[in-house]
């Protein structure tokens, strides 16, 4: 019943027998002992097990370990060894802190996630842009103002790095 | 306040917790994992009320990876019922057994619990659970509950009148008989989820050589949970260990004691092997505790000029069908603070606690308050508008004043101290308000529907004297300064997202003139901290708080004669300052902190009489609640086509006493404010007549998203209390208070010169639609009156 996928994760190369039907996020967490991508719904309906596969914000519940085969995954845990990180936190986990961008935190990683992509996309997003890009991320905490303030800080100092 | 600097208090610092958990590296309940664990999980009855039949386990027991199927009857009162603490004259009992017994009451009640190797094998053998069930007439209306012919939740008691519960100060008949005019409202409101976005979660884990049970849980009260256990399971209290890592958010949802944190005990101590439970977001929907659900009929007796003479409150309030931890007690605070921020001489407030076939009510943010609030806001807007006084002057005319504080109120409380004529100016001058009724009526003449609401309110904080408390309201703290000079500070608050770590480093640090970084804060394990009460009703600085703050004050003290001594100089003149002892008149007298620290733990030097070490602990025992206040305004236009809402402005005037990081109290109120977004326009726990819950997934239960809000300004006032010293109110539920009825106001107010009075919340597009549609005679309105 087992079958095997190959994935890189957060720069690691992995190769697993799982079941067919477990979900990428179990896999993550669960395998791979990755517990920082968090369960919210599991029905892709909060956000909160977010993560990159090959570069795109991807809800991790939504998505069969085995169809990440070959991919390759970003989980929070692995944001700080991107370039954009340049040694220390990604600007992004920087402006969550900077901005009091997350209160209990479960959110956070998601959010976080949702948001390099954009910033990857998108360099300079207006307030609007923002608030729609992590429209798919719930938090029931903040209220989100302290995360668009977080995604604009880390845009700007993103920007400032490339001039 | 008295401390010897200020560098940290009062700042916007950003906070110690967060870079582990912006990492995620920080553990939540459900991140742990033990040497052999198993999987246990739920379950659920589909029915809202039926009769167990039976329940044929064999084929799940002989299921691949099955370690243990259980049932009620398996457990033969093995473990005792969810515990209530809340005590109401004349109450009937409906403690809710850990699985059902012969009969189930809500749709989602446990009926059995499978244990298995992996959550996999754990789903399917579920599904191998076979039960059987006989129907049973089911009620979810509660005022139909209270009916002679309506069905009996439980069999056993004569109606569904749980509790009645009644507080009339004053004279109300002679208020009314003196009325120049009395004004009546209908209000509901509505039932909500809570919602954290972690949900419950449990791990527990038996050590049999030690009998030492360790109970990991998301909770928000772990020594309570610690004693309810140990008295669930009849276990001994010294032998339970409650552990409670990270918490994703609470709510008051985890201010509770739930039936899967004892049968995961239970079943690790049977099985010999670590249990963990976590709960899923359907269930989090069925089976933890929801919030709100009152509905309300108020009556003002008023003079002409806008005099509030009296107000009778009648209200029903939907408990559900068992007692949680405080379920009862929650509809009295509503009660306790329906006078609001306004000089009532004389009410009456009659109360019904109903027993319906739905899951629990209990605390959510706020937890009777927000009700309060909401139904006295609207309350004033419709003797507001009744009379034609401007909302916010008939507000002005019946504020208590700055100097009649302490402020009794009707319903027995002492309101500490407020200014709420000042933080209502403050949000009308900053929303620019009479510019707004301006362009307000600029914009009717041309047919746009712009509203403008208002709303003060006064909420109570620092839960509380023990007199007034279920269970105990003061707060514990240890300080212990350790031999290397840092600090560590153990409390018995429990905090899920408050960002304490930071707000007690912020004093402690300042306090004894060390760094942040110098101090730890501890919280959470039972076998660390000194036994607390826990964190909810915003008593986390005011009690918790101060109960460290006075562990500060000793050690201080102490450190200070250890340092005159040494530099003998009169202790009276010595300050802490940059880690360092120095002397007022002296700067040259100075002593590093480290050495009067290591001078404290080598004892070989210490004043006569002085004790060695530096440790202090404190339980704090507050004199009263605290009372934040503070005034709300915001503005909306709706689509007259659509019946969409949309919010252009929010304006937050709020007054929580001094503050120690105003970047935390920001944080509380932008999201207690969404959260309010969330009920006035999207949130309804919808019970059909079968008892189902019909929003109980995220696609039919609509949080707000970032998309939904715009930019939500804040201002305050500062009015510290005289309850603790550091003059901290409390500002957890402020938001979702203070929300709730200005967003109402402001919509019934954009649609007022068309005769609207009231809608009830939720305020979807097409309540709002048809409303403005019964109210215009347009086509819709005249075809429902029709049918
Ligand atoms: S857990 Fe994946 S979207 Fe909620
Ligand atoms: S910080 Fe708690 S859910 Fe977002």
């Amino acid at each position: 019943m087992g079958l095997e996928i190959q994935v890189q994760v957060n720069g690691k190369n992995y190769q697993s027998e799982i079941e067919p039907r477990l979900l990428l996020v179990h896999y993550l967490r669960e395998v791979l002992g990755l517990t920082g991508t968090h369960v919210g719904c599991e029905t892709s309906l909060c956000g909160a097990c977010t993560v990159l596969v090959d570069g795109r914000a991807v809800k991790s519940c939504t998505m069969l370990a085995v169809q990440a085969d070959g991919s390759e995954i970003t989980t929070i845990e692995g944001l700080t060894a991107t370039p954009e990180a340049a040694g220390g936190l990604h600007p992004v986990q920087e402006g969550f802190w900077e901005k009091h961008g997350l209160q209990c935190g479960y959110c956070t990683p998601g959010m976080i996630l949702s948001a390099v992509q954009l910033l990857r996309d998108n360099p300079s997003p207006t307030e609007a842009e923002i608030r729609h890009a992590i429209a798919g991320n719930l938090c029931r905490c903040t209220g989100y103002q302290h995360i668009v303030e977080a995604v604009e800080y880390a845009a700007k100092k993103l920007r400032s790095r490339k001039r | 306040m008295a401390t010897a600097t200020k560098k940290y208090v009062g700042k916007p610092l950003k906070r110690k917790e967060d870079p582990r958990l912006v990492q995620g590296i920080a553990h939540y309940v459900d991140d742990l994992t033990l040497p052999g664990m198993l999987h246990m999980g739920v379950v659920r009855s589909p029915y809202a009320h039926a009769r167990i039949r039976g329940i044929d386990t064999t084929k799940a027991r002989s299921a691949p990876g099955v370690a243990a199927v259980l049932t009620a009857e398996d457990l033969a009162g093995a473990i005792g019922p969810v515990p209530c603490a809340a005590q109401i004259p004349d109450m009937k009992a409906a403690p809710r057994p850990v699985l059902a017994t012969g009969e189930v009451r809500f749709a989602g009640e446990g009926v059995a619990v499978v244990v298995a190797n992996s959550p996999y094998t754990l789903r399917d053998a579920m599904e191998l659970v076979d039960v059987d069930y006989d129907p049973l007439p089911v009620v979810v209306d509660p005022e139909k509950a209270v009916r002679k012919d309506a069905p009996r939740v439980h069999e056993e008691l004569s109606d569904n009148a749980a509790y009645r519960w009644e507080l009339e100060g004053g004279d109300v008949k002679k208020a009314f008989k003196q009325a120049e005019r009395v004004v009546k409202l209908r209000m509901t409101n509505q039932r909500l989820v809570p919602m954290a976005m972690e949900g419950r979660g449990v791990l527990a884990q038996y050590d049999r050589g030690d009998q030492r049970l360790t109970l990991w849980s998301s909770s928000q009260i772990p020594h309570i949970l610690r004693t309810q256990i140990a008295a669930m399971l009849n276990f001994p209290e010294y032998g339970v260990y409650v552990v409670v890592p990270e918490v994703g958010g609470g709510f008051g949802s985890k201010l509770n004691v739930y039936p899967e944190e004892a049968l995961a005990c239970y079943l690790a101590m049977k099985l010999g092997k670590p249990v963990k439970w976590t709960e899923g977001r359907r269930e989090n929907f069925l089976a933890t505790i929801h919030g709100r659900d009152e509905i309300c009929d108020m009556e003002f007796a008023v003079k002409r000029d806008g005099t509030l003479l009296g107000m009778r409150a009648k209200i029903f309030a939907d408990l559900g069908a068992y007692y949680q931890l405080l379920t009862p007690l929650i509809p009295t605070l509503t009660g306790l603070m329906i006078c609001g921020c306004y000089k009532l001489p004389n009410v009456r407030v009659e109360i019904t606690g109903v027993l319906t076939n739905k899951m629990s009510t209990d605390a959510y943010r706020g937890a009777g308050r927000p009700e309060a609030t909401y139904f006295i806001e609207r309350g004033m807007d419709a003797v507001a508008a009744e009379l034609k006084i401007d909302p916010a002057e008939l507000r002005r005319k019946n504020f208590p004043k700055p100097e009649d504080f302490p402020y009794a109120t009707a319903t027995g409380l002492i309101y500490d101290t407020a200014n709420y004529q000042g933080a209502m100016e403050l949000a009308l001058k900053q929303a620019e308000y009479k510019k707004l009724r301006r362009e307000q009526a600029a914009a009717r003449k041309k047919g746009r529907l712009l509203g403008i609401g208002v709303a003060s309110y006064v909420e109570i904080c620092a839960l509380g004297p023990s007199s007034a408390m279920p269970a105990g309201g003061w707060e514990s703290a240890t300080v212990r300064i350790e031999p290397t000079g840092r600090v560590r500070v153990l409390t018995g608050s429990s905090p899920h997202g408050q960002g304490e770590e930071t707000s007690f480093a912020q004093i402690a640090a300042d306090m004894l003139g060390v760094t942040m970084d110098d101090v730890i804060i501890v919280h959470g394990d039972t076998s660390a901290v000194p036994y607390g009460i826990g964190t909810f009703g915003s008593r986390t600085l005011a009690v918790g708080g101060t109960a460290m703050y006075r562990c500060l004050e000793n050690l201080r003290d102490k450190l200070l004669k250890i340092a005159g001594h040494l530099l003998e100089e009169d202790p009276a003149k010595l300050v802490l300052r940059d880690k360092r002892i120095v002397s007022k008149r002296d700067p040259k007298k100075s002593l590093p902190f480290g050495e009067a620290v290591a001078a404290a733990y080598t004892a070989k030097s210490l004043p006569p009489g002085l004790e060695p070490g530096l440790e202090a602990t404190n339980f704090f025992e507050p004199s009263n609640f605290t009372f934040p206040f503070g005034t709300h305004v915001a503005v909306v236009e709706v689509d007259r086509e659509t019946g969409d809402v949309k919010l252009l402005k929010y304006v937050a005037a709020d007054d929580c006493g001094n503050v120690i990081n105003p970047l935390l109290v920001e944080g509380q109120l932008q999201g207690g404010i969404v959260q309010s977004i969330g009920q006035v326009f999207f949130e309804e726990a919808v019970y059909d007549e079968q008892g189902q819950l019909i929003s109980g997934e995220l696609t039919d239960y609509a949080l707000p998203h970032a998309a939904d809000i715009p930019r939500i300004e804040t201002y305050h006032t500062v009015t510290p209390t005289p309850v603790n010293p550091m003059g901290v109110k409390g500002v957890g539920e402020a938001g979702t208070i203070g929300a709730t009825p200005t967003l109402v106001n402001a919509v019934v107010d954009a649609l007022a010169h068309l005769g609207v009075r009231h809608m009830d919340m939720p305020l979807k597009r097409e309540r709002v639609w048809q409303t403005i549609q019964e109210a215009t005679g347009g086509s819709a309105g005249k075809a429902r009156k029709a049918r």
